[in-house]
């Protein structure tokens, strides 16, 4: 069973937003997508500075039979990103959603065309069906 | 053991080629080499022997069943590797000129003939190096057909889902963008999905035919009538042409312009990767862009065409004529073939797949498309074994190794959860088929009473599984001296 | 003769246990208007009918005595390479994807990444491309990915690099918007004109390819024009005759920081001239740029009992997994010629490679100082070289080669096709494979041709 914490939102494309209350938001993948990956070998971060619409292209995450784009849930300036994972993506199988997170934008539209944690479980049931 | 912890310096006293005592170079010291680049210094003898133990940790064609799907691990007759090294024909250098012997050519003219005859097309280049740079030569045709015609708001390339990751790469490389095509439940293309994208930023669409789903897309014919109403070209990715070799010709079919593997269909020598060859063919519209150099004869002799003889050409694709020794090899099988002998190549491709899918649906495994007709590969899927009994697909592939047969193509296509990819080729017998579903039916027992021996397998080879994240992780691909070996 | 082992018996239980009549039932999925005619193929030769025709069409290209160079090169191969290299077991097997049934091909080819790195001094290299052209192209597509200081897509090319790379380069990176830039040759010395890559300065550009030897196997200035490509922030592509690195300096070795990326054409290492194919494209590279790096790749690593292995690696970079996304659409490589290469380097060594370079470095000056002898035959470059070089006729080329080649000699090949101001020029080489008596008989065929004195070939000068 996948951790999908309930004070978080999500997208359809299994990053994960926390709204970090200053107009900024921290982002990540899933523990579901992780878990779907497999282990970790590369995290391809989004760059500081760059502007991002919702569903932009901002990253790709890959396992050693796999890779996964990474869509930008949020419309924003990237502000930061976790440089940690140039060394050891594996701290995303580890920690999705703590040590695990990807970057911090500061946002330029809201929050609200993003997910619930009880609608991101449905989509997540639905597809380990 | 690496070559290299066998060196000694001076081992070596270079009988090969001699030695040069005392040279002089007319060349500025700071173009010169600073140090030896420390390549192994071993004995003749050491080199064959440690070279002869590693080919000897392989798997292969000649000493193993090799049903790899969608590769055609077909028997490489050893005539074609002993006449294409006759010194006459290894000797030749690429700008020998024609008048200086015309052997070469008149075979390279033949080839080209015997492809156009067997694909149903109006010409074919033979210069791409691979099937990939064949699949690269036929997008940039279409490209530049388009261009010819003024037509430049032409920007995607539709794919099917369960394409090679090669046609969309190829794609790319000329500038495209992807458009995939879902496949329906029966393993053909969804042609209402078709139908609502194609349109006039539609470039051509890319398809393999018998598919990599092992089955023949039946509704090719409408497919081509819809792509072509739309302006589009319909490119054929020859992977699977073993199985339709002499009874349907993608020409026939509609497609514009089509690669071919000759290490697939043409038995050329796989190689531990390679060389492959992927000529080209075309039909009548796209004539004026096929790749260069090719082979022409005026009924006395003949001669290379060129930029010059072929100005709208899309180019060179490599430096001379592509892998030139392969296509010999493939050239000399193809004599051997004849015309009975193609037809009889799909017949019993055909006839090996068909016979080991009923006898694998009968031991209880579960095909992919139980309802069509196997082509020259079937696909089997693991996904209820993988439910069941915790025992994956890749868990089946290395236990096969365990019974020395090399593992079928697993994880491919990607839209089939836990498939195998059986392609057991004409080449190989009857029995050798049987012996296979024996081997199966003991994996699938072992995976439901003892499941620790599939899942940790292989046992009996050289090495046990590797671990392939910290292949990557700590990323080791050239040995450093003291390193541990 | 398909190759087919199928008995009567065979063929009709099969068809039983499929449950169908023929084997044309097995069609039935193909609409019946699809099916070919009968095919005008002529009719299959058995063995020995094949090794009838294959040996008249070998014997009418002869075996000419070979001084032509230009990207492919006669050198002498060890009767060791291709028995091993042929052995079944390298012969017919595939891209190594069972690794732990793939340990001989997988290990030879981490052996191959090795002695390529040595060679030429990079921390990486894959595990071969196509040929030294198509090996070119990759390296300027990976060169665009890898700078990200730059814009601009702009790769500055020399004309003293081989024609046909120019021309394959431009076939496959300009279908992606890539601008290649020619930076011609300075007529003096035949290697690139150093004020002309200057005039460059400060411009927004991908790569600056460099090629050591150049086309007329001049010497380039490689050392100023790494430094100068990294000042102005563009990569450095080298383009090297491995066999040359015997003698040459390694681009990792070339200016303040060394090259970028390292490619180039394999043939030298074992591998026949056989008209042309097939060959081997290396590709090597400084460590921080090989994500960017396309083809195979295999990586060391340990087993469940911590015993080491070879794999392929850093697989999320192609084709099979990144599709429309990947580095490169390549997917096989050479790697039967990767075989023969391997073989080749460890039987020569360091001192076979340098042994077999020099003696071409020498038999190639040899002959240009005998055929400069000739009045009115000369030198059309003064700069160092290496094993060809350029050298003016009095008369034309084409009817020299043609003369020359009515006594089954290849004397060399005119470059006026792609140069039009090197008129009556042919490019020469003689490699180690040459001895005394070839390099004479070549001098005393060109004499009589120049009438120029029979003994001139034989006198230091005249």
């Amino acid at each position: 069973m996948s951790n999908i914490p309930s004070e978080l939102y999500y997208a359809k494309s299994h990053e994960w937003v926390r709204d970090d209350g200053d107009g900024n938001v921290t982002i990540g993948v899933s523990d579901y997508a992780q878990s779907q990956l497999g282990d970790l070998v590369f995290i391809e971060l989004p760059e500081v500075d760059a502007d991002l619409a919702i569903k932009d292209e901002c990253g790709v995450i890959e396992s050693v039979k796999a890779a996964s784009d990474m869509y930008s849930p949020v419309a924003g300036t990237v502000i930061e990103v976790n440089e940690v994972l140039n060394d050891a993506p594996e701290t995303v199988n580890d920690d999705a959603y703590g040590d695990g997170w990807v970057a911090k934008i500061k946002l330029s539209g809201d929050l609200s065309h993003l997910l619930s944690a009880d609608n991101y479980t449905a989509i997540v049931d639905a597809e380990s069906e | 053991m690496l070559i290299f912890e066998q060196s000694r310096l001076g081992r070596n006293p270079k009988h090969q080629v001699g030695a040069v005592e005392g040279a002089n170079y007319e060349i500025p010291e700071e173009f010169l080499r600073k140090q030896p680049a420390g390549l192994p210094d071993v004995s003749e003898l050491q080199a064959v022997r440690h070279y002869t133990l590693l080919s000897q940790k392989n798997f292969s064609i000649d000493t193993h069943f090799y049903p790899l799907g969608s590769c055609t691990m077909k028997y490489n007759p050893r005539a074609c590797n002993t006449l294409a090294n006759l010194p006459g024909i290894t000797s030749r250098h690429p700008f020998t000129p024609p008048d200086m012997g015309q052997g070469f050519m008149a075979c390279m003219y033949d080839l080209q003939n015997m492809l156009r005859e067997v694909t149903g097309m109006s010409a074919i280049s033979l210069a791409p190096a691979a099937g990939a740079q064949g699949e690269f030569a036929g997008v940039a045709m279409i490209r530049a057909y388009h261009d010819a015609n003024n037509d430049t708001e032409r920007c995607e390339i539709l794919v099917p889902d369960a394409a090679h990751g090669t046609n969309p790469a190829s794609a790319v490389m000329c500038g495209y963008k992807v458009k995939e095509i879902p496949t329906n439940s029966e393993g053909d293309v969804d042609l209402d999905a078709l139908k609502s994208v194609v349109g006039p930023q539609t470039a051509g669409i890319m398809l393999t035919n018998p598919s990599t789903l092992g089955v023949f897309e039946r509704q090719i014919e409408e497919i081509a009538r819809v792509v072509h109403e739309a302006g589009g070209l319909l490119y054929y990715d020859g992977a699977n042409l073993n199985a339709i070799l002499g009874k349907v010709r993608p020409g026939d079919m509609g497609f514009d312009v089509i690669h071919l593997n000759l290490h697939k269909t043409f038995s050329t020598p796989h190689g531990g990767g390679g060389p492959g060859a992927g000529p080209v063919g075309v039909s009548e519209r796209l004539k004026p862009y096929l790749p260069i150099p090719m082979v022409a004869y005026d009924g006395d002799d003949y001669s290379w065409v060129t930029e010059k003889e072929l100005p709208t050409t899309i180019g060179r694709l490599s430096a001379f004529m592509g892998n030139a020794s392969i296509l010999m090899r493939a050239y000399i099988y193809a004599k051997m073939l004849g015309n009975d002998g193609m037809a009889r190549i799909a017949e019993f491709s055909t006839l090996n797949a068909n016979y080991l899918m009923t006898r694998l649906d009968e031991a209880g495994f579960e095909m992919a498309f139980k309802n069509r007709r196997a082509t020259h590969e079937f696909i089997v899927t693991l996904k209820q074994v993988a439910k069941t009994m915790g025992v994956n697909t890749m868990d089946f592939a290395k236990r096969m190794l365990d019974y020395g047969v090399h593992a079928p193509t697993t994880y491919f296509p990607l839209l089939i959860a836990e498939c195998l990819l059986i392609e057991p080729t004409e080449t190989e017998t009857r029995e050798t088929l049987d012996d296979f579903v024996e081997v199966l039916k003991k994996i699938l027992k072992e995976a439901e009473h003892t499941p620790d021996l599939v899942t940790q397998a292989p046992h009996t080879l050289p090495v046990k599984r590797l671990d392939d994240v910290r292949a990557v992780r700590q990323l080791d691909v050239a040995w450093k001296e003291g390193e541990e070996s | 003769m398909p190759f087919i082992p199928h008995t009567t018996d065979d063929i009709e239980h099969m068809l039983k246990t499929i449950g169908v009549a023929d084997i044309n039932a097995l069609f039935d999925e193909i609409p019946e208007s699809l099916r070919c005619p009968p095919l005008d193929i002529a009719a299959g030769l058995s063995e020995q009918e094949i090794v009838r025709l294959m040996h008249e069409r070998a014997n009418e290209d002869g075996q000419t005595l070979n001084f032509a160079g230009a990207g492919a090169y006669e050198h002498h191969i060890p009767a060791a390479i291709w028995e091993v290299t042929t052995r079944g077991e390298f012969y017919s097997a595939y891209t190594p994807y069972q690794a732990e049934a793939s340990q001989g091909t997988l290990q030879l080819l981490y052996e191959f990444q090795t002695m390529m790195t040595r060679l030429t001094g990079m921390d990486v290299s894959n595990a071969s491309l196509y040929d030294g052209a198509s090996a070119l192209a990759e390296a300027v597509l990976m060169s665009v990915r890898a700078n990200r200081k730059s814009k601009s897509k702009v790769i500055l090319m020399p004309t003293s690099l081989h024609p046909h790379y120019r021309a394959v380069v431009k076939t496959i990176v300009t279908q992606q918007g890539i601008t290649m830039q020619d930076i011609d040759y300075d007529p003096a010395t035949g290697t690139t004109d150093l004020d002309k890559l200057m005039a460059h300065a400060g411009e927004d550009i991908a790569a600056v390819v460099i090629p050591q030897p150049n086309f007329f196997g001049g010497i380039e200035p490689v050392n100023e024009m790494v430094n100068w490509a990294h000042e102005n922030k563009a990569l450095a592509i080298a383009v090297v005759n491995p066999m040359s690195l015997g003698v040459l300096n390694a681009p990792g070795d070339w200016g303040q920081t060394g090259a970028d990326i390292v490619c180039g054409e394999g043939q030298p290492l074992g591998i026949p001239l056989a008209s042309g194919g097939a060959y081997l494209g290396f590709l090597c590279c400084q460590q921080s740029y090989v994500r960017q790096m396309p083809g195979r790749i295999i990586g060391k690593t340990v087993d469940l009992d911590g015993k080491p292995g070879y794999t392929l690696t850093l697989q999320a970079r192609e084709q099979h997994i990144r599709r429309s996304k990947a580095t490169s659409n390549i997917c096989t490589n050479q790697g039967l010629m990767v075989t023969a290469a391997t073989i080749y380097m460890s039987i020569m060594g360091d001192a076979g490679v340098n042994s077999a370079a020099t003696q071409s470095y020498q038999n190639t000056h040899q002959l240009v100082a005998s055929m400069t002898d000739i009045p009115g035959v000369e030198r059309v470059f003064d700069s160092p070289f290496f094993h060809e070089a350029v050298i003016k006729l009095p008369s034309s080329a084409a009817r020299y080669l043609r003369s020359m080649g009515a006594h089954n000699i290849l004397a060399g090949i005119s470059l006026e096709q792609w140069y039009p101001e090197l008129k009556d020029c042919v490019l020469v080489c003689a490699t180690e494979t040459k001895n005394q008596a070839d390099l004479e008989k070549y001098m005393s065929h060109m004499g009589r041709l120049f009438d120029a004195p029979l003994a001139c070939q034989l006198r230091p000068s005249f």
